[in-house]
């Protein structure tokens, strides 16, 4: 019922051009977010609040994005595009080498990460330039969106941030699927993609990258070092057990066992203390935002915002998979955040910003057709 | 055309990646029902291995205190620093902070680190003070952790050292009292269950085990007044001649309990890094020494069993010596004809021989086996010395003969505290204690000799300390003392030193029905006095003095207290 349109009854958030379902999704999100947060960091209401400020620069910039028509999004598509991308030559040039890696842009006031603009700004652009061509693409242009795709990607894996890149190649990818990517070349990319792995694993890839992959493949090799966070981690999460240990009772997390425990692995955490029966209302209300974004997709009225709505939707759709599979040992730690729970703010408002561009494909429907 | 392909390809690929989404979401939703439900019993057991530990409370060893309750030994809880060093050797930039907040070296604190890095434990340092700890806990390093520990003070230093002893650095008793009583002052320590963090803080007590529990306290039968007492006027004297050392000893009488034992040099149980460890030897019981003079008594006590003497029986000891083999034996000056009681007044050796020859070999041995020489107290005080009694069989006349003026055998002071004690106490033989006794249940004694004998031998020491005795200076004001000097040359390798003398003084007070007895040795006095009414006697007079008025011991000579505390002070000027 909410993932139909009801959104055209309410006068008011109409007007101000808001998805009333989206919202009440991402609201209920935040909400277990900043409970869950405040005990994961001990307590901490200062924590809580930079949070809820946070919070509130993201929902402004998804209220403000909202605004915008999507047609004047893809006016500007290929300008943002080029300015993110000159930003990543910057950063990789001049950047700020924070946490070992380079990946900030000083810019006096407010420190800037480029790579949170090409999250949006890469969709953006495939969608752009496929908007006008026969769909499903032919093979020049789909060569070419791929350049779109991997420049940046590669760009920011060299930084290196390998879990920004996994993002930014993986939400192409799917703004590709829903462009009509035919099947056999699905096919042959995954057959090519082996000798491909091989070549990144032998010639592109750093060490700690290597490491991060072996030790995911068999975590208890080193059970002090790099698998550590892992093992942390499955304990966190299987100590919760059917109803968990209860809010505010988690030991792995709060004895300083478990790493990063506001942050990435803030969902061992919940689990911990919620419990599987936790567990299935947190991913029933991914689920909810997920299949609304697919809905608005599928509501979107020409090529460039179906395909921007859908991209949009996969990429929340990606950091959720990517980081409870990293925190649960299915895939390697590759530092995503888990999104709207953990703690930080960049993220955060491209995610609602991104979400605010869905908003405003929605509510800006020419709606006389129908 | 492409509008068409689009509207054909959408619902398709709409299709396919909702069923990819589905895919997903089953697959975390698996691993979910796999971690937290399947594995959960094994994970949790994975996570309470690395917060739930058992950990020892310390149990309060118990306190010794003197038998008027006043402390002499207590613990109080102090802060031991470890480390986990593979935790601590991933900080390095931290370890000078850490050093000079432990008050350490820091390339000592560093090089410990890196060669015990594959530990799982080291002490940085122990025993620091609660406050000091919490500084350096304040420092929140990885790895680094308290333990509560404790450490024992002991409020009387060096006055009561050589008694106590002290534990070591793990509160283990390793001398004195605290070794002899170890298994009743130590507790048992308990154990409970507790919540760590990852850097090893305990953060929550989950449940406890067993309960610690403490020690015994302990009551001693010293009386620290005493042993204070006699603390300070050995002291003295040995600073005042120049001696080598000394041991004092007071014995209640009425009970064989030990109410003040000193030696100098002392040492300061709190503080004992720098010393050498023979200065903790309670030399009172582990040093024998030739009793000299202070054995004639026991010789006095078998004659007069014997029968063949008695107090006024004459003896000769013209010409002031006598010559037995190839050894002589001296006195000071011809002292001619005198009777029993005059040998044991003046100290004649020549006398004592005499009357030592004319007695059975075996009864002269069995008399002083009897008074407990050659044996230990029933102290049960780790390393008492038992001293050495040749057997009767081995003796010649020389021997027979030397040892009844205490030459040729050994004894400790404590030994012959304790004899003088069994003399005083109407020859009722008590065990030595350093624990305080209930009066009502005292341990059973052992009646050595006749009441009318030992009565008698305590006038006759009584006369030694009159005018014209040897131990005049032993006397006390307003009680009648009995007493005995000694004078004795050291027993050196290979002989008798010519210099170094051993100046002793043992007696009871009050002669009438002695409560105390004491014993007093200097060791090599040095300023010309050496002898033990010169030497020892005075510290005799003076914590006999004391003792008897701080344990209310009525006096037994009123009449004659102005007298001779006028003298006295003379004797000073």
């Amino acid at each position: 019922m909410l993932l139909s349109d009801a959104s055209q009854s309410h006068g008011l958030f109409r007007r101000l051009h808001i998805d009333t379902p989206l919202l009440l999704g991402l609201m209920v999100l935040a909400g277990f977010g900043l409970v869950v947060l405040y005990s994961a960091s001990g307590q901490d209401m200062g924590q809580i609040w930079r949070q809820v400020i946070r919070l509130g620069i993201a929902f402004t910039a998804m209220l403000v994005l909202a605004q915008l028509h999507p047609d004047t999004l893809q006016r500007w598509a290929h300008w943002i595009f080029g300015i993110g991308l000159a930003m990543l030559v910057a950063v990789l040039v001049l950047g700020v080498v924070g946490k070992g890696a380079q990946r900030w842009l000083d810019l006096g006031i407010i420190r800037f990460q480029p790579s949170e603009l090409m999250k949006i700004a890469v969709p953006m652009m495939v969608a752009w330039y496929l908007a006008d061509k026969t769909l499903p693409p032919r093979l020049r242009d789909l060569a070419v969106a791929l350049l779109v795709i991997l420049v940046p990607a590669l760009m920011i894996a060299k930084q290196p941030d390998l879990g920004t890149a996994v993002l930014i190649v993986g939400t192409g990818f799917f703004v590709l699927l829903f462009a009509g990517l035919r099947w056999r070349w699905l096919v042959s990319a995954g057959v090519l993609a082996i000798p491909v792995g091989w070549a990144l694993w032998t010639f592109a890839m750093h060490d700690y990258q290597r490491r991060r992959v072996l030790t995911f493949l068999n975590p208890e090799s080193d059970p002090l070092g790099a698998g550590y966070h892992i093992i942390q981690s499955k304990i966190a999460i299987g100590s919760g057990g059917l109803y968990g240990k209860g809010w505010l009772n988690g030991t792995q997390s709060h004895l300083e066992f478990l790493p990063e425990r506001h942050t990435d692995f803030i969902f061992s955490v919940f689990s911990e203390e919620f419990g599987f029966m936790g567990l299935l209302f947190l991913l029933a209300a991914y689920l909810f935002v997920l299949l609304r974004g697919l809905y608005i997709a599928s509501q979107a009225q020409d090529s460039f915002t179906r395909l921007l709505a859908g991209g949009l939707t996969m990429s929340f759709f990606i950091y959720l998979v990517v980081n409870i599979g990293m925190v649960s040992g299915l895939l390697p730690v590759v530092g995503v955040p888990l999104p709207l729970l953990s703690y930080g703010g960049s993220s955060m408002v491209t995610m609602l910003a991104g979400f605010g561009i869905l908003m405003s494909i929605h509510t800006h429907r020419k709606l006389l057709k129908s | 055309m492409s509008k068409s392909k689009q509207q054909i390809g959408h619902p398709q690929r709409l299709a396919f990646v909702k069923g990819l989404m589905l895919l997903a979401v089953v697959a975390l939703l698996w691993r979910m029902g796999e971690l937290n439900l399947n594995q959960r019993d094994f994970l949790q057991g994975q996570g309470d291995a690395r917060t739930l530990r058992v950990v020892a409370i310390p149990a309060d060893r118990g306190m010794i205190a003197d038998r008027n309750g006043e402390p002499l030994a207590i613990s109080s809880p102090v802060e031991s620093i470890w480390a986990q060093p593979q935790d601590l050797a991933g900080v390095p930039e931290r370890w000078d902070e850490l050093a000079s907040a432990l008050g350490v070296d820091a390339r000592l604190l560093a090089r410990r680190i890196e060669q015990r890095q594959q530990r799982e434990f080291i002490w940085l340092r122990r025993h620091l003070n609660p406050e000091h700890a919490e500084q350096v806990m304040a420092l929140e390093i990885d790895g680094v952790a308290t333990q509560r520990e404790y450490r024992r003070f002991y409020p009387m230093g060096e006055v009561i050292g050589h008694v106590v002893g002290f534990t070591n650095i793990d509160d283990v008793g390793q001398e004195g009292v605290e070794l002899m009583m170890e298994s009743s002052l130590r507790g048992t320590p308990g154990s409970k269950r507790v919540l760590r963090d990852r850097y090893g803080r305990v953060i929550q007590d989950v449940e406890s085990i067993s309960e610690p529990r403490p020690g015994k306290d302990l009551q001693l039968s010293i009386d620290r007044r005493v042993q204070y007492l006699a603390y300070r006027e050995l002291k003295t004297a040995v600073q005042r001649h120049r001696a080598l050392g000394g041991s004092a000893v007071v014995l209640d009488v009425t009970t064989g309990e030990v109410l003040a034992m000193v030696n100098q040099p002392a040492f300061n149980p709190n503080n004992r890094a720098d010393l050498d460890s023979r200065r903790f030897r309670n030399r009172a019981m582990t040093d024998v020494l030739e009793p000299g003079s202070t054995m004639k008594p026991f010789t006095i006590v078998a004659a007069l069993e014997s029968g063949r003497f008695r107090a006024d029986t004459p003896v000769d000891t013209s010409p002031g010596m006598m010559r037995l083999a190839s050894f002589t034996i001296r006195d000071i000056r011809d002292y001619g004809k005198m009777d029993v009681t005059e040998v044991l007044q003046k100290s004649s050796n020549v006398g004592a021989s005499r009357i030592a020859l004319a007695l059975e070999p075996k009864h002269l041995w069995d008399t002083f086996v009897r008074f407990g020489f050659g044996y230990d107290s029933a102290s049960r005080y780790p390393g008492e010395a038992q001293g050495r009694l040749l057997s009767w069989r081995d003796w010649r006349e020389v021997e027979q003969a030397t040892i009844s003026y205490g030459y040729g055998l050994s004894v400790t002071p404590l030994q012959l505290a304790r004899a003088y004690a069994t003399l005083g106490d109407e020859g009722r033989q008590r065990p030595v204690s350093f624990l305080k006794l209930e009066r009502h249940a005292l341990p059973r004694h052992e009646q050595v000799i006749d009441p009318k004998i030992a009565r008698e031998v305590v006038k006759m020491l009584e006369e030694a300390v009159q005018d014209g005795g040897t131990g005049t200076r032993a006397r006390v004001a307003g009680y009648r003392v009995a007493g005995k000097t000694g004078t004795v040359r050291k027993a050196t390798r290979g002989g008798y030193d010519d210099d170094l003398y051993l100046s002793v003084f043992a007696g009871l007070a009050p002669a009438s029905r002695p409560r105390l007895a004491m014993v007093v040795v200097i060791d090599g006095a040095d300023d010309g006095d050496y002898y033990g009414g010169v030497v020892a006697a005075p510290v005799f007079s003076r914590v006999m003095e004391g003792a008897l008025r701080l344990l209310d011991v009525p006096p037994d000579e009123l009449d004659t207290l102005e007298g001779i505390r006028v003298a006295a002070m003379g004797e000073q000027q």
